[in-house]
């Protein structure tokens, strides 16, 4: 026993590390494989306040990119107005919509933490279950898709960003409106994405844009890029293909948070069945 | 002694604040990304006991990790560059004949001596920080060129601080 604790006490700078590493490590391989250690995460709210002051002053610094955003998104939403149509008929029916019902409402939020040079990239913004953000959301911004909300506090929400090797969303090609998968590896860049799965009958052109399928948490039509090079490593029964991203992950200021009104109706017809099928193979 | 503590505690938030504010922000082509705020652990007295040295290490990981949302990522990665810490020195330096209690610092230790133990210290720790990050095989090509050109952007920017910080030590 004695001679145990002089063994111990003599080399304790490597007992000492073996504690202290494996706890890390811990730490580690918990949050890697469940993604939800919120505890020491941006949408804490300690370090959530610091960077909402940090980002009061590096805001300055980017006013005159977000106004001139701010200002291209205005004069687009502008031309979509009624006033600016020329009708050319005097009589006007009014008419009660039952057709389009609202499905999609945006909630405008502010970037306030992001990162584009890691594995795997988040971006925090500085608006949570206080304003109605719920996990699993999509997010968008005025040019294209951002990503998808993960973890959630009242008064922040971390969004994991498109740049994310877990990432994979259903995408569409825009000419022949043909479905595939939209993934990311950080080999390849912040400003480049793979397409893969398409069918291997589909002929894409070079600067094709790609854009979302409404199939998942984004409406139809959200662009994510224009194809870029047909020859993408891989593929065998299908085609991939690489895609220049639309959207400056570097330089967000300004996203949408994506409120589908119809997303709990269609997750538990889905859930339904999946239930069922479970049912009938027993 | 009090100094001592003072200094390292201030030592401490500014290098944190460096490396979170400004640091995390730049990067050359999306492959060296300088971690510098390692030199926190390179400067602590010889002196200092192990178990310190391991929480320092620990907490110091755990700080950074809590801005770059990896939890246990850099913590794992500290602790085992204050291993090395204590390899390096115990077989380099030394052990007795020290009064008031020495930094390995540069003004101290000279140039050959500081390059070397910043350099191996730095090439332990950046190339488990890679490999423990991206978690796969796969791309090691990219990942070992990532770790060689982000720890010869760390070593340089610890070779500065030391020349700063040369001077207005050996006027006192």
């Amino acid at each position: 026993m004695r001679n145990l604790l002089i063994f111990i006490s003599k080399y304790n700078a490597f007992f000492l590390f073996l504690i202290f590493e494996i706890t890390s490590l811990i730490i580690y391989i918990k949050y890697n494989s469940f993604q939800k250690a919120t505890f020491i995460n941006s949408s804490n709210e300690v370090t959530g306040n610091v960077y909402g002051r940090i980002n009061k002053l590096n805001q300055y610094l980017a006013l005159r990119e977000s106004n001139d955003s701010l200002m291209a998104e205005n004069a687009r939403l502008r031309t979509q107005m009624l006033s600016s149509f020329y009708t050319d008929t005097a009589a006007k029916h009014t008419v009660n919509d039952t057709i389009n019902h609202q499905q999609y409402t945006y909630i405008a939020a502010k970037v306030i933490n992001n990162s584009v040079n890691r594995a795997n990239n988040y971006i925090t913004v500085n608006r949570g279950s206080n304003s109605g953000v719920a996990k699993d959301m999509g997010v968008i911004c005025s040019s294209g898709l951002v990503g998808i909300v993960v973890t959630v506090s009242p008064h922040f929400c971390t969004i994991r960003s498109f740049l994310h090797k877990d990432t994979k969303i259903s995408a569409m090609l825009t000419d022949t409106k043909d479905i595939g998968s939209m993934i990311w590896g950080d080999d390849l860049g912040q400003h480049t994405g793979l397409l893969i799965d398409v069918p291997n009958h589909v002929k894409p052109r070079i600067g094709e844009p790609v854009v979302t399928s409404g199939f998942s948490l984004w409406p139809q039509g959200v662009s994510i890029g224009k194809v870029s090079n047909l020859k993408a490593k891989g593929g065998g029964f299908f085609l991939n293909m690489e895609v220049k991203l639309s959207v400056d992950y570097g330089r967000l200021e300004y996203v949408y948070i994506v409120t589908n009104k119809l997303a709990t109706e269609q997750a538990t017809l889905e859930a339904q069945q999946k239930k069922d099928d479970q049912g009938n193979t027993n | 002694m009090i100094r001592v503590i003072l200094i390292n505690f201030l030592r401490f938030f500014a290098l944190v604040f460096l490396q979170v504010f400004l640091l995390k922000n730049l990067t050359l082509y999306n492959l060296s990304t300088p971690y510098p705020y390692i030199i926190f652990i390179l400067l602590l007295p010889f002196e200092t006991p192990n178990i310190l040295l391991f929480l320092l290490s620990f907490l110091l990981g755990l700080t950074i990790d809590s801005f770059y949302d990896t939890p246990g990522l850099h913590a794992a990665t500290c602790v085992l560059l204050a291993m090395v810490r204590i390899l390096f020195i115990s077989i380099t330096v030394q052990k007795d004949g020290f009064d008031n209690e020495p930094e390995p610092t540069l003004s101290v230790m000279g140039f050959r001596w500081f390059f070397t133990y910043a350099s191996v210290l730095t090439l332990f720790h950046h190339f488990f920080l890679f490999n423990l990050e991206v978690f796969r095989i796969s791309e090691i090509q990219y990942t070992l060129l990532r770790f060689l050109l982000s720890s010869v952007f760390t070593i340089f920017l610890m070779l500065i601080s030391g020349f700063l910080f040369f001077r207005s030590r050996e006027r006192k």
